[in-house]
């Protein structure tokens, strides 16, 4: 029975990741009027991550667990790869899709290699194989194998024994991961680190993921999509984190997605997302009544100092532009600077550190690309939602991570 | 005394060694030194004596614990039987089972073998009662079965537990096993009643019972830590 379609080599990720298909999921216990996971329909692609989250009580956990048969399912089904879970034994399908808990559950009489090798020895892979990928996967979560693979769980710290979970639940190269609160027991300074490290690890290994939670800043932050749920397990609403700060689909979601949504916004977007103030830039020895002319074009009553390749030098005094020509004496320096790039949450507290509350915005190459004020953002959060209402297309891609491609990364 | 003659035991024999001293029923290294070599059959009785009865018990209550640990309600019923069985005083257990079992080593293994079953049963069934849910949770979540769960997981997480019942199983039997004279089965505590007036045979007979004790207790202790390695693990 145990003849899996496994990896030929120990690669990372060598399987393709699985979609999954909530349909009318259903879990209901006897002797309780409510159902713990209530017509649960929702769609997860091939290699995204699906939050779900919801206060404790809302039947997340459960639905999760009915994906690898911890629990079974009372009505409708659930479908991995179009194939219905209940139509695979749970031991096999269990061995199928990667399994990480808030608890963790190491083995305490098991070594960290012992561990990460419960699976793989489940499907029988030999033992070169095995220690191939043991090494691979502490690599891979940043841990040093040597030091490492032979230590018991006691030996380690929380913060390595949440890293040893995942290694252990991505053992086998499953096309499907569940992870239930993974970072939930971390104190909060590791976790951040730990999500912003499990990020960058699903950039490379691009599962399909399933992850609970109960924290929303968190679903907020590591979710492609998020699937808000509610007391008796029903679905109030399955969305992208940005589309879940702007239209909060009734009361639950607007309380549970809190009042500070307008903040949690800024942590979506980057700086090139909103509409800057165009800024009057000149050069040393330019025209006064050239300068003067950009001036009165300009959203801002400053000028800004730019070199021959448009970097901004600083903000003028008024005294650089009595002559003739414009002279160099500047106001200020240009900090501080932000860049197109930048998160908007970030850009606005160095706006808020500083003492001017604008800033000039360069581009990857350094080059003037506007003027942003705590003003601009300031509006920008009053419009956004009036504006998309009337149509405009909603922000691409909100994540933290730098996605590769367009709207990417830093040229240095 | 009054079962010597009735045993067909003799008393030691005296006329050896240092005379005062044995005179007076006294502690005479030369008259132990002498007669050392009719311990060394009691002393073999009473291993047996032992280790019959506790690896008899052991089977027997760790396949009920297994089975208690996969159906609940049985637990209750299981320590309600053994419980009552290891309170009934020996004495009485031995003469109560002689008509069954005549005299002799059955009747005293079965006995003593009773007595085991409930500190091991309990022992067992704390042992896996004990084991972390996350681990357990886990080992489901990856796709064990529940034979791997407990062979795996629960039962080497359970060891020290277990082990822990065997020591105070062995060494209380080895206690008991001094009483198998009762039942004809001869043992150490033969040799104490034989004569325990004289000091030097008590000395002997009780000493050896007391080192098989702890050599006991010794041997499964160091098979304990040989069979789990991550308990010693410190943090470093």
């Amino acid at each position: 029975m145990n003849q899996q379609s496994a990896p030929d080599s120990a690669g990372t990720s060598s399987r393709k990741a699985a979609t999954l298909e909530f349909r009318s999921a259903t879990k209901r216990y006897p002797g309780q009027d409510d159902a713990a996971v209530d017509g649960l329909s929702l769609e997860v692609p091939a290699g995204e991550i699906c939050v779900l989250v919801g206060p404790s009580g809302c039947g997340k956990t459960t639905a999760m667990r009915m994906v690898n048969r911890m629990i079974d399912l009372t009505d409708g089904d659930i479908l991995l790869d179009g194939k219905s879970v209940t139509e695979i034994s749970p031991a096999q399908l269990r061995r199928e899709v990667g399994y990480a808990i808030q608890q963790i559950g190491l083995f305490p009489h098991y070594s960290v290699a012992d561990n990460i090798a419960t699976v793989p020895k489940l499907l029988g892979w030999d033992r070169q194989r095995i220690s191939a990928r043991v090494d691979e996967l502490l690599e891979l979560v940043s841990l040093d194998p040597h030091e490492t693979r032979d230590r018991y769980p006691s030996q380690l710290s929380g913060g390595q024994r949440q890293r040893i979970g995942v290694a252990r639940a991505l053992a086998a190269d499953p096309p499907l991961m569940l992870m239930d609160e993974p970072f939930g027991a971390i104190d909060p300074i590791n976790r951040e680190r730990l999500q912003n490290e499990f990020l960058r690890l699903q950039q490379d290994i691009r599962k399909t993921i399933v992850f609970v939670t109960h924290d929303i800043d968190e679903a907020i932050k590591i979710g492609d999509k998020i699937a808000v749920l509610q007391k008796g397990g029903k679905l109030a609403q399955f969305a992208t984190p940005a589309e879940l700060l702007m239209y909060p689909n009734g009361k639950f979601v607007e309380d549970f997605v809190g009042a500070d949504r307008a903040l949690k916004r800024l942590a979506l977007q980057r700086v090139r997302d909103i509409d800057l103030w165009k800024a009057a830039t000149v050069r040393v020895g330019e025209p006064v009544a050239e300068a003067k002319a950009k001036l009165a074009d300009s959203d801002i009553n400053m000028t800004l100092l730019v070199d021959d390749d448009q970097r901004p030098l600083g903000w003028l005094a008024d005294a650089a532009l009595r002559g003739e020509r414009v002279e160099k004496r500047l106001r200020s320096t240009a900090e501080p600077t932000v860049e197109l790039d930048d998160i908007l949450r970030d850009a606005l507290s160095d706006l808020l550190a500083s003492d001017s509350r604008y800033g000039a915005v360069v581009d990857g190459r350094g080059h003037v690309a506007g003027v942003l004020s705590v003003e601009v953002i300031g509006n920008f959060l009053q419009e956004a939602p009036v504006e998309a209402r009337s149509g405009a297309e909603l922000v691409e891609d909100p994540r933290l991570v730098a996605a590769p491609g367009s709207t990417g990364r830093r040229d240095h | 005394m009054f079962l010597l003659a009735q045993q067909g035991l003799e008393m030691p024999d005296r006329n050896e060694g240092a005379a005062g001293c044995v005179q007076n029923d006294g502690f005479c290294p030369s008259w132990i030194f002498d007669n050392f070599d009719r311990y060394v059959d009691p002393f073999l009785q009473h291993i047996v004596l032992t280790v019959v009865p506790v690896a008899i018990g052991f089977a027997i209550s760790f396949g009920l614990a297994v089975l208690a640990h996969r159906r609940q309600w049985l637990t209750g019923p299981i320590t309600g039987v053994t419980g009552f069985l290891y309170t009934i005083p020996s004495l009485a257990f031995f003469f109560l089972l002689q008509p069954l079992t005549g005299r002799g080593y059955l009747t005293a293994i079965i006995a003593l073998t009773c007595y085991t079953l409930l500190i091991i049963f309990r022992n067992v069934t704390t042992g896996l009662g004990g084991v972390p849910m996350e681990a357990r949770d886990a080992a489901r979540g990856m796709g064990l079965t529940d034979r791997q769960l407990l062979w795996r997981v629960e039962l080497p997480l359970a060891l020290p537990e277990i082990l822990a019942g065997l020591r105070i199983a062995t060494t209380t039997t080895v206690g008991l096993a001094a009483l198998a004279f009762f039942a004809g089965a001869g043992g150490l505590g033969a040799e104490l009643d034989a004569d325990y007036y004289f000091k030097s045979n008590v000395v002997v007979a009780g000493g050896l019972a007391v080192l098989l004790a702890a050599a006991f207790d010794l041997i499964i202790l160091g098979v304990q830590r040989a069979m789990t390695p991550w308990q010693r693990a410190r943090a470093t």
